[in-house]
């Protein structure tokens, strides 16, 4: 059996998926006390914020997948 | 410490009730249980939701619960790390492991390396697969026996009861061994739920409760050390901590899909587009985990280190004594039970499903591949069953033998060495451009690289500085000992590749994989 498979062409929907990586792996990015929030330094909030934004990035790729299969 | 009788009735009835669970689920999705189809992967049924509460169970241990708090609590950021790891592994899981759950449910798959068999055709390979499987899941599953002796200690039950020791742990572990035995992964994903139910409970009071009683966050953080606080900047000749802190979360993030467990739990789901869903819904427990790890800093700020009634805790456990003092010194004596129990149950799912994933990859890949290859499904059943037992027994004597800081440092191995499974797992699942034995070389070297790593820092820690052209770097080992792999894999694919014409002997089809 050979790789001859119809090749996907890449959706710039999948983007997306590469930004959480962007955001949380340059670590001067967020290294910072200031600004805090309810007294929560800014590398703490931001991190956990993200955890919400990282499942949001998903969301256009998982529709977009989803419109694919029909 | 004497036993509070409310936390200990609390906690018995919370236990006892999901241990029956545990066992009711034989009759929950009646099928015949006698196949490893059935019991080793729950017969793929499991819809978007079971999927959640198992991969939840799975993923986020009780010893995450336990140690991500601890690390916050002793060496401050650098713990916090489990949040943007538990964060990047969900697009990793959105984009590759929908095609191995559509692989290996075209060819009947169990274990990663039944894919790697089928792909490469190539025994040696295969082995080395599931033989890393195995080999790092046996601390995994140890390390939630530990975290459950740390609960059974904070409750105050003794650990000596009529005269034989850790009576309590070896009790709580034949239950776990009973029920994962007759009902397989049904059991297990509907102990997963009440697990789940408890663990927010515990949580959401926790967050809420006792920042206020201790003045709020604010006064939290202003308790902690202002050097802890953030990662040391890189300088000119060193990435810092910063770097080291990226590469932990990175190369966590790669293993933690590859370890036998979570492709268990992957597998057992209905469809491909379940898994999609769960890469969407299953961040909700990466916040609960972010919350937690910050309850390492209000024990900082309660001040529970200081506190006699504690003194012999941390003694015997280290700072994963932390969060169980906090609850006990913070809580009423009922809630106390119920997060006591949230944890101890905790600790049952992810080991029951470690222990079936191992028995899946004990029999598929060793007993069907090199014992008996014309047995039975009912035999193939049968001896999962024995393997997984065999593997619970063998965690619960090296708790028992050994100090939990061997389990740890076996647990800091075995990370690294599932990690140099990549490229025959993830990687093949995009090319054929790697020969197997280059394959096998790569993990070879990756391996030996980073055991190499690991054992020049003692153990102690995985951020091994490399020194390029006068710049520090520190680097998870996990990671830096992939790259070499992939190196050499590619290497000797490339010669390979242009010098044999061996035919490949590849069973999958491109479109297996969509």
């Amino acid at each position: 059996m050979h790789e001859g498979k119809p090749r996907r062409k890449f959706h710039p929907v999948y983007l997306f998926l590469a930004l959480p990586f962007a955001c949380l792996l340059w670590v001067p990015l967020y290294n910072r006390i200031e600004p805090a929030l309810f007294g929560i330094p800014f590398f703490y909030w931001y991190q956990m914020l993200w955890t919400v934004l990282g499942a949001l990035c998903i969301v256009p790729v998982y529709f977009h997948e989803e419109r694919r299969r029909k | 410490m004497n036993a509070n009788p409310v936390s200990l009735t609390v906690f018995l009835v919370l236990f006892a009730l999901v241990a029956c669970l545990g066992f009711v689920a034989t009759r929950w999705r009646k099928a015949d249980l006698h196949s490893l189809h059935e019991w080793g992967l729950g017969g793929r049924s499991f819809g978007t939701l079971i999927t959640w509460f198992l991969l939840g169970g799975d993923l986020y241990t009780a010893y995450t619960f336990i140690a991500v708090p601890a690390l916050m609590f002793g060496a401050g950021a650098t713990g916090f790390f489990a949040v943007p790891y538990t964060i990047l592994m969900y697009p990793v899981l959105f984009l590759c492991f929908p095609r191995l759950w559509a692989v290996a449910r075209k060819h009947g798959y169990v274990t990663a390396a039944d894919f790697v068999r089928g792909r490469f055709g190539n025994r040696p390979l295969a082995l080395a697969v599931a033989l890393t499987g195995i080999v790092a899941t046996i601390p995994y599953v140890a390390l939630q026996l530990a975290g459950m002796q740390v609960v059974i200690a904070a409750l105050g039950i003794p650990t000596k009861l009529g005269g034989i020791p850790n009576l309590p742990l070896i009790v709580a572990f034949l239950v776990l061994a009973a029920y994962t035995y007759v009902s397989g992964l049904r059991g297990t994903a509907l102990t997963a739920v009440v697990k789940d139910v408890l663990i927010y409970i515990t949580v959401l009071t926790a967050i809420i409760v006792i920042p206020a009683q201790l003045g709020g966050y604010e006064k939290v953080f202003s308790s902690i050390n202002p050097k802890a606080l953030l990662l040391t900047p890189g300088t000119s000749d060193n990435l810092g901590q910063g770097f080291a802190y990226a590469s932990l979360a990175v190369g966590s993030l790669l293993a933690l899909f590859l370890y036998p467990h979570s492709l268990t739990g992957l597998l057992s789901s209905a469809s491909s587009m379940a898994i999609r869903r769960n890469a969407i819904l299953l961040p909700i427990y990466s916040l609960a985990l972010a919350l937690l790890a910050l309850l390492g800093y209000t024990a900082v700020a309660a001040g529970i280190k200081g506190m006699p009634e504690y003194a012999s805790g941390f003694a015997a456990f280290g700072n994963n004594f932390a969060i169980p003092a906090l609850f006990l010194h913070m809580f009423p004596p009922w809630f106390a039970g119920v997060a006591f129990a949230a944890i101890a149950i905790g600790a049952l799912v992810p080991a029951s499903i470690m222990a079936i994933a191992s028995g899946n990859l004990f029999t598929r890949n060793i007993y069907k591949e090199f014992i008996a290859p014309g047995c039975s499904p009912a035999q193939e059943a049968r001896a999962a069953k024995l393997a997984s037992l065999a593997l619970k027994l063998g965690a619960l004597f090296f708790v028992l033998l050994f100090q939990t800081s061997y389990a740890i440092q076996l647990q800091l191995l075995g990370g690294i060495w599932i990690c140099q499974t990549l490229p025959a797992v993830l990687i093949a699942l995009y090319t054929r451009f790697f020969n197997p034995w280059g394959l096998l070389a790569g993990w070879a070297a990756g391996i030996a690289a980073g055991t190499a790593m690991a054992v020049q820092l003692g153990l102690k820690s995985s951020i091994y500085p490399l020194h390029v052209f006068g710049l520090t770097i520190p680097c998870y080992a996990a990671l830096s000992a992939l790259v070499l792999n992939i190196a050499v894999g590619f290497a000797i694919s490339v010669i390979l590749n242009a010098t044999s014409n061996a035919p490949r002997r590849d069973e999958t089809a491109a479109e297996d994989y969509v």
